[in-house]
């Protein structure tokens, strides 16, 4: 491999002193002087936030308004740090999507355990836990920020996915029916 | 009618205090905004004072360079909680923020700030100004070795340690420094004395930094030691010492050792342009142009007030460009280059001055 190799020549009588470096560095921080400046003014101006940041974790509903989690609690099991704690509950047989059986009767994702590593988005089947783009939480009490199912929807909001998974299976389920 | 010139001088000190007391309180500020520049930030730009704040455009522009953030500071030097660590030692650990900050407002007494017809503005004209100066300010790092060794903990005591040793090997390269500037001024025939007023008036031609440039580098140097201030802030040395002598002093116990540096910085700046710089001289060349009468004391004061700045915010440029000396370094500095620099520099003028003397006149 070709090297260069460097020359170390002895420092020059005014190197020695150095007050020609100083000066320099002085020229330097003088012109940083007016440069434009960096900071963002946080809580004035927010930076933006790029697609597949990890921020708090949320529960998310269909386009129709309708809860997507099964309560199958991989979540729960997958959290490192156990932050997921869901209780199960059964739909009723007369509810119209009776033929997904389970959603969860509680969900609380205590956000002050949670450490944003999105295995619980990654691991579930129903695609009904995501991540947000909320980086700042704040609380006065830690039960605060335990967040409960009701504001886990709240800041989830609705994923504009037009994928029904359940129809297809209530459609299958019916045509075996037929068929069968 | 007895009080009344003692009245006058109460009020004339009550004055010069709050002024340098101001001075102290937005060297701290333009600290900060400065370091903020240099480093692509804003500095402090939020503190707003109600009223005041509120003034359409002017209030803005206010608050966006920080004009009210002393206020603040004090406020909050005031308010903190001021615990007293149990392992102290309970009488020095309260003398020392004292005895760091008398000193520091003491040299102000002696220090002239401009003319008027020819009499000096100065609280106490006394004709060994210089010498009270050195001798004073020095006694505030007594205020720094009693802090170190007041809060009975390694680092605060490793800070006073460090102060000492600096204090003693630049005190001794500073004294030599301004020698020549006073060999040079006191010319036969004059009355200068060690007055700092004296010094002045002799520069109304040449300006002694042209005239003795590496004395006045000396003393610029051995000054940065002498206040602490980077690149040799040994005895506080963040990085080093978490923040050195006074690690174990909080609220306003902190706010007279900060207030105190800052006083220093100060008045150290304006030595440096009463001795080099032409005090109120106007320009080097030139003839001051400042009025008879009060106007004149009036421009005079302004236009030594500008230079003190200038040094002041050469002082802050330069802690934010140079990295800190290693302890040795800042040792070897002292006694290896600058004490045979200044007393080579020493002999070197008075040879100089006979020659002159002997030969040419
Ligand atoms: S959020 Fe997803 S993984 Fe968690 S219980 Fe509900 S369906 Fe299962
Ligand atoms: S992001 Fe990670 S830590 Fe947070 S709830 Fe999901 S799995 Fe648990």
């Amino acid at each position: 491999m070709a090297f260069k190799k460097l020359e170390r020549r002895p420092l020059s009588w005014a190197e020695r002193t150095y007050l020609p470096q100083i000066l320099m560095g002085l020229k330097i921080t003088l012109w940083n002087l007016f440069k434009k400046k960096v900071t963002l003014e946080y809580p004035d101006v927010r930076p933006v936030i790029p697609n597949g940041y990890r921020g708090i974790p949320t529960l998310v509903k269909d386009p129709r308004g309708r809860e997507k989690c099964v309560s199958c609690q991989l979540c729960e099991f997958v959290c490192p740090p156990k932050a997921i704690r869901i209780q199960p509950g059964e739909i009723s047989a007369e509810a119209e999507n009776a033929h997904v059986e389970k959603a969860p009767r509680e969900f609380d994702i205590d956000m002050l355990r949670c450490i944003y590593c999105g295995f619980c988005q990654e691991v579930c089947p129903e695609e009904a836990i995501f991540l947000q783009n909320v980086f700042s939480l704040n609380g006065y009490s830690r039960e605060e920020l335990v967040f409960s199912k009701s504001k886990l929807y709240e800041m989830g909001g609705t994923l504009p996915d037009e994928h029904y998974k359940w129809e297809k299976k209530r459609r299958a389920a019916e045509e075996n029916e037929v068929h069968g | 009618m007895t009080y009344l010139p003692v009245l006058v001088a109460f009020v004339k000190a009550l004055i010069m205090i709050s002024v340098v007391m101001g001075m102290a309180a937005y060297a701290v500020l333009a600290e900060r905004k400065i370091a903020g520049w240099i480093q692509g930030r804003h500095g402090p730009n939020r503190t707003l004072l109600p009223l005041l704040g509120h003034i359409p455009i002017l209030g803005r522009i206010l608050t966006r360079i920080g004009i009210f953030q002393p206020v603040a500071d004090g406020l909050k030097f005031i308010f903190k909680e001021d615990p007293v660590p149990g392992h102290v030692n309970l009488l020095y650990y309260f003398l020392a923020p004292c005895v760091a900050f008398i000193p520091a407002m003491t040299t102000m007494v002696v220090l002239p700030f401009g003319e008027m017809d020819g009499a000096p503005l100065v609280l106490a004209n006394i004709d060994i100004g210089m010498l009270f100066i050195l001798a004073v300010s020095s006694l505030g790092v007594y205020g720094i070795i009693l802090a170190g060794w007041a809060a009975n903990s390694k680092y605060p005591f490793l800070g006073g340690i460090r102060a000492s040793a600096q204090m003693i090997s630049y005190e001794l390269a500073m004294g030599l420094s301004i020698l020549p500037a006073f060999l040079w001024a006191n010319a036969p025939g004059t009355e200068t004395g060690l007055s700092l007023f004296n010094v002045v008036q002799s520069q109304d031609t040449v300006w002694l930094v042209f005239w003795q440039p590496l004395s006045a580098l000396i003393f610029l140097v051995a000054l940065f030691a002498e206040t602490n201030r980077l690149p040799f802030d040994m005895p506080e040395a963040e990085t080093e010492l978490v923040s050195g002598y006074h690690t174990e002093y909080g609220s306003m116990k902190f706010g007279l050792f900060f207030v105190g540096e800052y006083t220093h910085i100060v008045i150290g700046s304006g030595v440096l342009v009463i001795l080099y710089f032409g005090g109120w001289n106007f320009l080097p060349g030139f003839a001051s142009p400042w009025p008879e009468g009060w106007l004149g004391g009036v421009f005079s004061t302004l236009w030594f007030l500008g230079k003190v700045l200038t040094v002041v915010f050469f002082f802050i440029w330069i802690r934010w460009t140079l990295p800190r000396f290693r302890y040795d370094q800042v040792m070897r500095l002292g006694w290896t280059v600058l004490l045979p620099l200044a007393l080579a520099n020493l002999i070197l003028n008075a040879i100089l001055i006979a020659l002159f003397e002997n030969w040419i006149v």
